[in-house]
């Protein structure tokens, strides 16, 4: 086994348990504190892809903000344990089974996935990255600024509305 | 393969001690510093001239009773200071010291643990990371006044960090590149409006004046120190995020403090004053200046003996002393060992910036007022922010103008 | 060099987890970090693709997704800051009348 695939299990088992620890917790900041974890392993995952601006930008901005975002609304509106309602049996005993299945069926339709000899072979380096995002995809990058103002406004108007 | 492992632990590992001494000394410097400015004396009781004070406070730290609040969340309240000094640590590691290269176990390594394409773009990470440790210190100590003072810090810092990675966006630009050592690189052989050296603060096409400022006073800010230290302070909001954590806990956020201060300086160092970069030419009229890291260490060495003889205490008269002739024996080593004056020049240079940075930032403290939290928050987004957008705008307009590449 | 199936399987995991989370939770906060979590194993399909086919436009794609994310986020928490107050709980069932 080389390096590269212990690594790449090693940070996989921390997503996954991360990604489990997320929808099992009781307490919000818990499951907050593991989807940190999951974007960090994501982020080393990345890395090992040699994607190493995307892997900064992962940590930079949404381990590093939107989750602080996340922990901030959980810490003001004190959040609790979250309380145990006993809705339907049929979700209990057939939902996760079915849940698994699915799960199931994506991995073994991707893991059959066989990908097609590389048509480029561009080095991940910003430069070429930036290149690319401000000569092809110019259009969409000014969109998504746009799209950043609306959410600034939306935000302040939200908050606003004390009722 | 191993070697090259083994040799980045050792490296890592003697940083790491070097460090952690620096950080406890730093705590000795800022209180004599302080001191002196408020014309006292600050420490000086315990071992000559207080040297000692950082290990009776490492003791006290470590024999003190740690009670743990009634309805705290356990795990995240002994995460908290944990997360705060790693993540503190870790950022030292993309730092170079030198240009240098020194053989250790038979391979040929540069001074500095780690030297990644992106190693600025890791200490920004590593800072952002770093709001949880305050964020999650307030919320878990289960307290109306650590909650509030976690809220306004995290609030802060992630205020600040924005100002903090634009106003460095100017350096990039000038220099071309993510890397830490390629940043200094561009900074050394060659002159800035033909007597002044290269650094990114007065090279051409744009002097980063502006951009200097922005991140000197963002990086203040982010390290939650004076005169933007509203959250923490003694006197406000009882101890901010940090009042339910005592003895090792507490040592911990101060650490983690103190080493942000560090990690803080040493960037500034590299990015806007040429790094390990020696502000004097280096043609041979100026071959002396080689010699400055022996004439510094003996001098200073000389001054410790003659100032151990004169003191009152014997532990005094021997210890500093002993010190003194250290450095005098340490100063000579470097003028007769022909190698070893070439590996010490680019680590004594930065270190000396590092220091006076140290120096400016417990000076700020000593000097300012406190700002007020609208006041501080305003300043952040209303001022800082704008500022550091226009001097991406100009030096972006400045380097199309004149050195298109 | 890891084979490019090994991501997509992990991806694909990831994304099933978040949708069990997104389906069973009822802590409105956990739901909206589930949706995360879906997002996250969607970016990390793109930048396994990217390298697969040694072309950039996956990577460039995945910071469209973290921006979108974070417009997402930042005025999907102000809505649920709101209901939150109106209602006095976090619980999606105890929001299912029209009028707030």
């Amino acid at each position: 086994m080389s390096a590269q695939l212990a690594v790449f299990f090693l940070l996989a088992a921390l997503a996954v348990a991360g990604a489990v620890s997320l929808i099992f917790a009781r307490h919000p900041i818990r499951s907050a504190l593991s989807l940190i974890v999951v974007m960090v392993a994501l982020a080393g995952l990345y890395l090992l892809l040699g994607a190493e601006f995307v892997a900064a930008v992962q940590i930079i901005v949404y381990a590093g903000a939107i989750m602080v975002l996340f922990v901030f609304v959980i810490m003001l509106l004190n959040a609790g344990e979250e309380e145990r309602t006993n809705f339907s049996r049929l979700a209990k005993t057939a939902g996760l089974p079915l849940a698994v299945a699915l799960g199931a069926f994506l991995a073994a339709a991707a893991a059959k996935y066989a990908p097609s000899s590389g048509t480029g072979t561009a080095a991940a380096s910003t430069k070429t990255l930036s290149t690319m995002l401000f000569r092809d995809f110019v259009f969409p990058f000014e969109l998504t600024s746009f799209l950043i103002l609306i959410a600034i406004l939306g935000a302040l108007v939200l908050a606003q509305r004390e009722g | 393969m191993t070697a090259l492992f083994l040799v980045g632990l050792i490296k890592a590992v003697v940083l790491l001690l070097i460090l952690l001494t620096v950080l406890a000394y730093l705590s000795l410097f800022e209180r004599k510093v302080i001191a002196h400015i408020q014309t006292r004396w600050g420490p000086y009781r315990v071992g000559p001239h207080g040297l000692l004070q950082p290990l009776a406070d490492g003791l006290k730290f470590l024999f003190k009773e740690d009670p743990t609040p009634a309805a705290a969340d356990r795990f995240v309240y002994f995460l908290a200071p944990f997360l705060a000094l790693t993540l503190a640590l870790t950022s030292v590691a993309v730092i170079p010291f030198g240009p240098a290269t020194i053989r250790i176990l038979g391979v040929e390594t540069r001074l500095g643990v780690a030297d990644l394409n992106i190693g600025l773009l890791i200490i920004f990470s590593v800072t952002a990371l770093g709001v949880y440790g305050i964020a999650l210190a307030g919320w878990s100590s289960n307290s109306k006044y650590s909650l509030l003072g976690g809220l306004r810090s995290s609030a802060q810092m992630i205020s600040y960090e924005l100002a903090l990675t634009l106003s460095v966006v100017g350096v990039l630009l000038m220099a071309g590149s993510f890397s830490l050592r390629d940043i200094v690189n561009a900074q050394s052989g060659r002159t800035a409006w033909g007597f002044l050296p290269a650094w990114t603060i007065v090279a051409a096409p744009f002097p980063q004046i502006i951009g200097f400022f922005c991140y000197f006073v963002a990086a203040v800010a982010e390290t939650n120190r004076a005169p933007f230290d509203l959250p923490e302070a003694e006197s406000e909001l009882v101890a901010g995020f940090h009042t339910e954590y005592a003895s090792f806990k507490f040592a911990m956020f101060f650490m983690a403090e103190y080493a942000n201060m560090i990690t803080v300086s040493c960037l500034a160092t590299i990015m806007f004053f040429g790094g390990w970069t020696s502000p004097f030419p280096a043609t041979p009229l100026w071959g002396w200046t080689l010699f400055l890291p022996t004439v510094c260490f003996a001098a200073f060495g000389a001054y410790l003996v003659w100032d151990g003889l004169r003191y009152e205490t014997a532990l005094g008269k021997t210890i500093l002393p002993a010190l003194g002739l250290a450095l005098i024996a340490l100063g000579i080593l470097f003028a007769a060992v022909p190698g070893v004056n070439g590996v010490v020049q680019g680590p004594f240079w930065f270190l000396l910036k590092v220091f006076a940075f140290l120096f400016v930032y417990v000076w700020t403290r000593a000097t300012f007022p406190r700002f007020r939290y609208d006041q501080l928050m305003s300043v952040g987004w209303k001022v800082l922010l704008p500022m550091s957008i226009v001097n991406v705008v100009l030096t972006s307009a400045a380097i199309l103008r004149w050195s298109p590449k | 060099m890891v084979a490019t199936s090994y991501y997509l399987v992990l991806s694909a995991i990831l994304f099933g987890l978040g949708v069990v989370g997104f389906v069973f939770r009822r802590n409105v906060i956990t739901i909206f970090m589930s949706i995360e979590l879906m997002l996250n194993a969607v970016n990390l399909a793109f930048v396994a693709f990217s390298q697969a086919l040694g072309k950039l436009d996956g990577q460039v794609f995945v910071l469209f997704v973290i921006v979108v994310a974070a417009a997402e986020a930042t005025v999907g928490l102000g809505v649920i800051i709101l209901i939150a107050r109106q209602r006095q709980s976090l619980n999606v069932e105890r929001v299912n009348l029209l009028k707030l």
